[in-house]
Formats: structure tokens, sequence, C-alpha cells
């Protein structure tokens, strides 16, 4: 009895962090402000926009008219499209949090990763309906898909920065340099990955062929 | 820029391509020997729509002596005039069956009151209705006129106009001529557009030059180079033209074989343009792709960069083709500027060149002229050949359920043909079956089609089930409305203070 009442009151914790990301997006200041200092935001809203969002991705793919977007479905690996999201957004969170971490920013990396999902929720939230509304289009009228299509888009950047400024409890001035340090510190990291895939690589190609020689040898 | 959109679209939309997209497989290394471009660029092997129906050597022919490095050709009726510029002679042939050709006269000198009565390195001729020659008599510096029997009527020097530098001797390379005996003429070394003469043999000015492309960073540079460091660079200037064709509406269809590379590839540059009176462009370029030939340039075989389009032909259905001398390949477009078909090759078997030079049609018929192999191969369209144009003849004249039967049967005959499925859906258009004119538009990824077919679908659906429409429409605007209003009134009648107690 008690066991299902704490079940039902979890759901319905999470139906209301759910939902606030509504308010979120709309009061970004106030909202991003609450969401970690007063804890109505949670992981599994978060996840649950995040999951949206890839899946609203993919799904326009298929689904949006091909008057906007054609696709070249020989060149489309889901597993690649899907991490295009992912790691760019893995980037942000850990390098944001590496950098303002030393520079007093409030934000745990949990809290960044939570912020920057429920930033995201425009997204799907818009993409999905001009998904839809694509298809009763003509080319006369495909303004208004691509203006919409790019408030979604400059919506959710914005709420980042918003989202960014309130849990570390940052002056605009300061999120500013912080966002572009951010950004910079993803390609810092960009670069040390590649460097470090590379020197594997190498080292691993060493010793097979260090083994193959002996094999020859043998 | 429709093509840049589309472009920076396609890499969105597959934001991470795998490695090697299909888009660098190089053109048809393995592939058949005529081929196309679908919407993605992509090389899609297509069966022959033309063959060769013989080669004609001089031999083959029945001349005595052999041709010499042959530079242009002129088909007028059955009549094909052939510049045989190294022995300074025109071969007239008779077409006489369906692949047959006889010499019907060789013209090495002409009768009249002028010092020079032989040609020297004739490079192209045009023949007017009258049965007129003009020939470009290259080594003379001058533009005969002749008449039908020989007789020297009159010539065509050099334009005096004062920005020509007088140093520089006439060399007429290319010539057209239109219906009121004008003449217009390429030469090298001028490169202010074809020069245009009156049937007087005044000259009257120079029409169409190339538009002249640069970037911006040489522009800066120039900006702020010393005179003297400007001196030594290249200048900003028109390019020459490498042949002309005066078509049956008496328009000027000119090739440009020397733009840059990167020109032709952002489209900065045209390979082909159309001449109004005014020498204005007037080119349709409604195609997925420029008209620039070749797309990929893969550099093997001792064979590098664009397509260098050297001369160019018009049907009377307003489809041109045009020949590449670098790869020896014909291109053929239609009126909208969309890939009808592209084959060819270099070697030395039937049906591939070594130096082509000049393309000519008679009826359906191309011919070209290759100055190496010194032969004339005569193409005729296959049935796949046959169908296209009859297709897009049917559609010209209005008769549209035709044309798209006629379609249907070029993609029997082909299925990866893009245009097949746009003529269908192009005809269901007309015929008003819009719904399925969609599905053949989406299939080809023609929008500005799909829309005009969606447009007229959704008016008809909107009309068919404007009833619906409107019980949808109030069951949600105005029933919500209604109940607001009903439970409001309720409220005040429950509070109202005459039924308080």
């Amino acid at each position: 009895m008690i066991a299902s009442l704490k079940k039902k009151e979890r759901f319905a914790h999470y139906l209301a962090t759910l939902r606030f990301a509504l308010y979120c997006i709309t009061h970004p200041l106030d909202g991003f402000w609450d969401l970690t200092h007063e804890r109505r935001g949670s992981l599994a809203a978060a996840n649950t926009i995040l999951f949206l969002t890839l899946l609203v991705r993919v799904m326009k793919l298929r689904y949006t008219s091909f008057i906007f977007l054609t696709v070249y479905w020989e060149g489309i690996n889901i597993f690649l499209y899907i991490a295009s999201v992912l790691f760019p957004l893995l980037l942000w969170v850990v390098g944001n949090w590496a950098l303002t971490t030393l520079f007093d920013g409030k934000g745990k990396l949990g809290q960044v990763y939570m912020a920057t999902c429920y930033a995201l929720t425009p997204y799907p939230l818009m993409q999905f309906p001009l998904m839809i509304f694509s298809n009763f289009v003509t080319v006369d009228e495909r303004e208004f898909y691509t203006v919409l299509s790019a408030v979604s888009l400059v919506w959710t950047i914005a709420l980042i920065f918003a989202a960014m400024m309130q849990i570390h409890e940052y002056s605009m001035g300061k999120n500013v340099l912080f966002t572009i340090a951010s950004l910079f510190a993803m390609l810092v990291m960009v670069f040390i990955l590649l460097l470090f895939f590379s020197m594997i690589t190498q080292g691993v190609s060493y010793f097979i062929s260090l083994g193959r020689e002996i094999l020859f040898r043998l | 820029m429709r093509k840049i959109i589309k472009r920076v679209g396609v890499l969105l939309a597959s934001a991470v391509m795998l490695v090697g997209s299909s888009l660098a497989v190089s053109a048809t290394d393995d592939g058949s020997y005529s081929f196309n471009y679908d919407y993605w660029g992509d090389v899609q092997d297509s069966p022959d729509a033309y063959t060769v129906q013989e080669v004609y050597t001089a031999a083959d022919l029945g001349l005595e002596k052999n041709f010499a490095n042959p530079q242009g050709m002129f088909a007028y009726g059955n009549l094909l005039y052939v510049c045989d510029t190294g022995n300074n002679r025109i071969v007239v042939l008779e077409k006489i069956d369906k692949a047959g050709f006889r010499v019907k006269q060789i013209i090495e000198e002409f009768k009249g009151d002028v010092e020079v009565r032989t040609l020297s390195s004739p490079s192209d001729i045009a023949v007017s209705e009258a049965g007129e020659l003009f020939i470009a008599d290259r080594g003379n510096a001058r533009i005969l006129k002749l008449d039908a029997d020989l007789n020297y009527l009159m010539q065509f020097d050099k334009p005096v106009d004062n920005t020509l530098d007088p140093t520089i001797t006439f060399t007429p390379n290319k010539i057209a001529i239109d219906t009121a005996g004008r003449v217009y003429c390429i030469a090298s070394g001028i490169n202010k557009g074809l020069i245009k003469y009156e049937n007087d043999g005044v000259f009257s000015g120079f029409v169409g030059a190339t538009k002249v492309t640069y970037d911006f960073v040489d522009y800066i540079w120039k900006k702020i180079a010393t005179e003297e460091q400007r001196a030594q660079m290249e200048s900003f200037v028109p390019t020459e033209y490498d042949n002309i064709y005066m078509d049956y509406e008496g328009f000027i269809y000119a090739v440009n074989g020397n733009a840059s590379d990167d020109d032709l590839d952002s489209g900065a540059a045209d390979a082909v343009r159309k001449l109004n009176l005014m020498g204005n462009d007037i080119l349709v370029r409604n195609g997925e792709w420029y008209i620039i030939g070749d797309l990929y340039w893969g550099n093997a075989g001792g064979y590098e960069g664009p397509s260098r389009f050297c001369d160019i032909t018009v049907f009377e259905n307003d489809v041109y083709v045009a020949l590449d001398r670098v790869r020896g390949r014909l291109f053929g477009y239609d009126d909208q500027g969309r890939m009808l078909f592209g084959f060819g090759g270099n070697g030395n078997m039937d049906g591939y060149f070594r130096y082509p030079v000049a393309l000519e049609h008679m009826g359906q018929d191309l011919l070209v002229l290759d100055s190496q192999d010194c032969a004339i191969t005569l193409f005729t369209p296959t049935e796949f050949g046959r169908l296209v144009y009859q297709a897009i003849d049917q559609f010209d004249d209005g008769e549209y359920a035709a044309s798209g039967e006629t379609w249907q049967k070029v993609m029997d005959l082909n299925g990866n043909y893009d245009l097949a499925y746009i003529g269908i859906g192009r005809s269901l258009l007309r015929q008003e079956r819009y719904h399925e004119a969609m599905e053949y538009f989406e299939l080809k990824y023609d929008d500005e089609n799909y829309s005009k077919a969606y447009k007229q679908y959704r008016k008809e659906w909107v009309e068919e089930h404007i009833v619906v429409i409107f019980i949808v429409v109030f069951a949600v605007l105005i029933v919500p409305l209604a109940i607001g209003k009903v439970k409001k009134i309720k409220h005040e009648i429950d509070t109202a203070d005459i039924f308080r107690m």
C-alpha cells in the first residue's frame, strides 16, 4: 500500500518536473533559478526531454516534406546522426562544468546537464508540429516554415544561455565570457580526443606489426 | 543560390555522412557508354540515347586527298559542308540515304573580281537559305560571301574600331549568320564579344561579351597594388567564345571553353549561353546542376579539369547538344537546362574521339567531326533517344496524355531517368490528376511542380470537404465558447441575489 503510494507520488513528481519545463521556457530567468535552487527539476524529466529531442530529430528525416529536407538516405547512419546531437551536448556539459567549477560556478555537473536538457524543450515542442505542418505547404509558403524553424533554434540557444547564467549565479558579462570559453573548451576537447585516438591507433598498429614480424620469423 | 541551399540542406540532413560518400564516386569509369546525373548528382548508367551509325573517313567518301586537320562543319538540308582546313578546301557532302554520304562538290577556289580567289585555312562555313556561302577564310583574314555558283559577292574585313589593337591580324574562327544576312563572328584575340556585321558588310558592334569574373581577394590586391604591379597582374577581361550556333528561331547559342575551373564549379561562369539580339543571355537554367557537362573532373588518363565545350547544336525542339573536347563527350540538355543524356569518350573505337572539334545535326542525327582522326561520326538516336524526343515534342504540342504515355515507355527502358518521372507528373498535372502527379514529383524531388500540383489538390480537397471542415471548426471553436457561456449564465443564476435565501 505504502509502496504503491510512494510510486504514485514519485510519478506525480516526475510529471510536475516535466511540466516545469514549460514554465522554464516561458520564464527562463525565474524558471532556471527555481530548477536547481528550488529543486523543481529532475534528471528523469531532463532525460525525457533529451529523448524527445532526439526522437523528433530522427523523425524529421522521414516525415518532413521533401520541399524543406531532402535526405540522401545512402549517406545516413542513424547512430552517427543521433551522436551529432549527443556528442556536442556531452562536450558542452563537461566543458562548461569543468570551466565554471574553477570560477565560482555554483552548478554541479548533473545540474548543468539538467538545465541544458530543459533548455532544449522548444526544439521538440516546435519542430514536431512544424514537421506535420511542412506537409501542407507549397514552395511559395516555405517562409512560414523557415522562420518558425529558425525561431525554435534561436529560442533554444537563448534558453541555454539563460540557464547557465542562473544555475551558476553569474552576471551577464561573466556568463558571456564563460559561454565563449566553454565553446573553446569544446574545441580543445575535440582536439585532444583526435590526438588521443590517433596515438592509440598508431600504438596498436605498432604492436600488431611487431607481432606479425615475430610470426614471420618463427 | 537554390543549389547552394540544397547542398547545405543535404549536408545538414546527413550532418555526419559516412566516409567516402557516393558523391565522391568518379564518373563512368566502369559504367555504360551513356550516362546521366540524377537529383543528387550521382552518375546513373543509362541506355544509349545515340549509337554510331557509321564513321566516315576521306577514303570511305571516295576523296583522293585525305582530310587534314578539318575544323568546321555546317549542315543544311541534306548537305554537309566540311571545312578541310589543312587542305584549304571545303568538301560538300550530300546525304543520300540513312547511312550514306557522297561527295557533291569540292570548293577550292571561286570566281569573281577579287585578288585572292583561293581559300586559306577555312575554319568555318555557314549557308543562307538563298544558298549563299559564308566562309571564314582565316588565312586570308576575311569572311567571304559567295553565291550558290561560287561567284564572289563581298567580304567582311577586320572591324574598324578604335578599341581594337591595330597590330592584331584578323583571324575569323567561327561564324554564324541570321536570316537577314547579318554575320556574327568569333575571331582570335578579340574578347569583347561576337563581332556583328550588318548584311552590307558594315561592322556594327560587339554583342554578348562573357561575364567578367574575378574573386574578391584578387580585387583587393589590385586595389592596393602599385601601377607597375598592376600591369603584371592578370586583368579582369571577358573570355573569348569557342563556338556559336544560330538556332532556328534566330537565337545564338555560344559556348565558352575557357572559363576557370572554380568559376564553372560555382556557377559564376557559363559554359553555354543563349544570346538574343541584344546580346543578353536568355538560356533557361532550371536543371538541378549547372550546364557544364561533366560534374566530376576525375584527373585520370591524362585528362583533367572541367568539360571544355567546343561546339554546340540545337534541335528544333530546343534540345541542345554540346561537345566536350577534353573527354570527347556529348551532353544533351532540354529547353529547361536539364540534362537529357551524356555519352562518348576518348579512344579509337567507333563512338570515341581523339580530338573532336565540330558538331552538327541533320534531323535527329548527330555528326561529329574529329580533327585528329580526320573522320566524321554519324550518330542516330536509339529507340530510347527517339522516345525522349517524342515525349518532349508531344508535350510541347499540347498532347499531354500522349506525352505521359511516351514518358512511361522511356521509364520502362530506364527506371533511373528522373526526367521520365517528372514528365509523367507534368502530363498528369495537365490532365488535372493532381494527387497522382504529386507522387511522381515527390519521387524525384521536383518541389516546384509538386507545389503546383499540391496547391490544386489542396484546393480541391478543401472544396470537397468544406462541410466537414466547417463542422470541425465549429466543434473546436464554437462549442467550448458556448459551453463556457452556458456555465457562466448558470453560475450567475446560482449566485444571483434574488435566489438567495
